[in-house]
């Protein structure tokens, strides 16, 4: 059977060709039309394969454009696909920490990769890539550079979480001569304070897997290891989690 | 061709109606009869009925005033103070405009602080809370409240009271209670008859018609109508669909949780929120005295400013169990700090029973409406 799973997120929409394992994977960005972004993302990955539509068994949305996409089977929340998607990556994951565009979440899994419980930022920007976003381009660092930034480095506290409070706050600490990577370490350590903060509030059970694109950025990943004290595992496919789920989850409807 | 339903009827003639309230409160003032706005469960509905006036529940549910209300109030307040006080600034509540005498209570900080700002534009009397619904000092402290707003009753109205004309408010007010137990009731059926939605709008039909010697009779008849196109089997809400409790604050303007909920193929088959379960689900016992008896009835409403709050949590294990809920959605309004610390506890009780639990904050804007929609859903789905 042939499925295809769409996460059509704020930022990027991330699509999945599964036939029991990944056949393709197809990312580009969502723009201002999630509907639009979601058939560009599909008719890329049959181009690109030489399949028809008919092909197709099924298809399931996710993301926060999922109900916007009228040609699926389902639309799904990205909370059960990604705990789908990050239990395939790897079964044993007990806890997705999933740090997206403008959403955090944080899902604990059962064997079998049901959610057992989640937790879900509120609706401001703090912690999530767009905040890490907005920052980087304050700095002038690319995403790359900004996620590399050496992790042992000297790092200026960056006490405001709120991505306008935030904003200043970095703007002030340069006029006063701070290096630009002992402030990127600071926001990146903020975030990471952040996303530790809720894992605990919902409890970690180990394995801990960090999905979505800002699971992408090494520096953040090695602060979030010393704030937990345990392992944090990533993986090649992380951004695609999402997808990779509806892509399962339609597979067995 | 589609048989008319018979429910929809039923239901499409309460929603006609359901602006009825404002013409009753009009008339009734025109006429003379006084009119108390209140804005809570703890004010003695009985009491002041027995004064001859007719209790009002003054609008607190709009989005729109609360801009006006920030010119006064700070902005990290409960929407829902907000509101009211925006409300009763901007003159847009019909209610505090016939309003002879707003009822308050002490029910929390925001609250307190915003109804000396209130007293201003309309003769406000503050109904004092104890803190604890235990022991002898707070009961007394509450029946010592119940007198002084059974004298501020006399001497705004120049009436008198009787324990006669009390008595008999006491029994009409349960007879309404009992008449909306077996409107919920409908939910506790496997499909629930009617959906989440459909029960709150007949609800708050119930709360704002004016003439209960009315009402009673009609609410019956409109149940034991829905009962009889279910028992004959009309269905309007599938076999399968997951039954949700909501708990927490007042929904009257975040109804978007029960329509997120009901859109994801859930069905709210219970709301333990003020103004429902949570105050008219219990009856003032007939047999006792009725200033005594009132005292007792509403010192337990499970209100979260109460240290403990045992009533609440009591209550809601029974309707986990009654109404056989999935799961419980709590619900709490932004900056309501007493329900937000109260939410680990319910955590725990919920989880206690087996079942999930979550709770949401929010606030009267449409800002939220796609994360909730996420958030509702993927709990639903873990169902």
């Amino acid at each position: 059977m042939l499925t295809i799973g769409v996460d059509i997120g704020s930022v990027g929409t991330k699509a999945v060709l599964f036939d029991g394992d990944i056949v393709d994977r197809h990312l580009e960005s969502t723009g201002w039309n999630p509907s639009e972004a979601g058939h560009r993302a599909m008719e890329s990955l049959l181009k690109r394969n030489s399949l028809s539509p008919g092909r197709i068994d099924r298809v399931v949305s996710t993301g926060y454009g999922r109900k916007s996409f009228a040609e699926v089977d389902k639309a799904v929340t990205e909370i059960t696909c990604h705990a789908r998607g990050a239990h395939f990556m790897d079964p044993e994951i007990r806890t997705v920490l999933d740090i997206g565009g403008q959403d955090s979440k944080v899902i604990l899994l059962d064997d079998q990769g049901r959610v057992l419980d989640f937790m879900m930022n509120d609706k401001c920007a703090a912690g999530t890539g767009r905040f890490l976003q907005v920052m980087a381009t304050l700095l002038e660092y690319s995403i790359e550079e900004f996620g590399a930034v050496d992790p042992d480095g000297e790092m200026q506290k960056i006490s405001s979480m709120c991505t306008v409070f935030a904003e200043s706050e970095v703007v002030s600490h340069l006029a006063k001569g701070v290096s630009k990577d002992a402030v990127a370490l600071g926001l990146l350590e903020s975030v990471a304070v952040r996303a530790s903060s809720m894992l605990g509030r919902l409890g970690i059970k180990p394995v801990v897997g960090f999905t979505g694109g800002v699971s992408r950025c090494p520096s953040l990943v090695s602060l979030l290891e010393g704030q937990l004290s345990c392992d944090v595992r990533t993986y090649g496919d992380s951004h695609y989690a999402g997808a990779l789920g509806s892509a399962l989850i339609a597979s067995e409807l | 061709m589609k048989r008319v339903s018979r429910i929809d009827e039923l239901l499409a003639d309460v929603e006609a109606h359901l602006k009825d309230g404002v013409l009753q409160v009009k008339e009734a003032s025109e006429k003379g009869r006084p009119i108390v706005g209140t804005y809570c469960t703890f004010a003695p509905w009985e009491l002041i009925t027995a004064a001859g006036a007719i209790p009002a529940t003054l609008c607190a549910r709009g989005e729109d005033p609360i801009t006006a209300a920030e010119e006064h109030l700070p902005r990290n307040l409960c929407p829902l103070i907000k509101s009211s006080y925006g409300y009763a600034l901007t003159d847009k509540c019909p209610y505090f405009h016939f309003c002879d005498m707003v009822i308050a209570e002490s029910t929390c900080d925001g609250k307190k602080k915003m109804y000396e700002l209130m007293s201003r534009m309309k003769p406000l009397h503050l109904m004092m809370l104890p803190q604890t619904a235990e022991g002898d000092g707070s009961r007394s402290a509450w029946r010592a409240e119940l007198d002084r707003l059974k004298d501020g009753l006399e001497r705004a109205f120049d009436v008198s009271i009787n324990d006669g004309a009390i008595s008999e408010r006491i029994s009409l007010r349960n007879r309404e209670r009992l008449a909306l137990k077996s409107l919920w009731e409908l939910s506790r059926l496997d499909p629930p008859a009617i959906t989440g939605r459909e029960q709150f709008l007949i609800s708050e039909y119930c709360e704002f018609h004016f003439h209960k010697e009315d009402l009673v009779p009609w609410l019956e008849n409109l149940v034991s109508q829905i009962r009889e196109a279910y028992d004959l089997g009309e269905r309007r809400v599938c076999k399968d669909a997951p039954r949700i409790l909501i708990t927490g604050c007042p929904l009257g303007g975040a109804q978007k949780v029960i329509h997120a909920i009901e859109d994801a193929g859930a069905v709210v088959v219970c709301y333990e929120n003020c103004g429902g379960v949570k105050e008219l689900g219990f009856l003032v016992d007939e047999d006792r005295p009725p200033m005594e008896a009132l005292t007792d009835k509403y010192l337990n409403v499970g209100c979260s400013v109460m240290t403990p709050n045992t009533s609440r949590m009591d209550n809601l294990k029974k309707l986990i169990e009654n109404y056989s809920v999935d799961g419980v959605v709590e619900v709490v309004l932004q900056a309501c700090h007493t329900y937000a610390v109260e939410t680990y506890e319910v955590r725990e009780l919920v989880r206690s029973t087996g079942r999930p639990y979550m709770s949401v904050e929010t606030d009267y804007s449409k800002s939220d409406i796609g994360q909730l929609s996420t958030r509702i859903g993927a709990f639903l789905e873990m169902l």
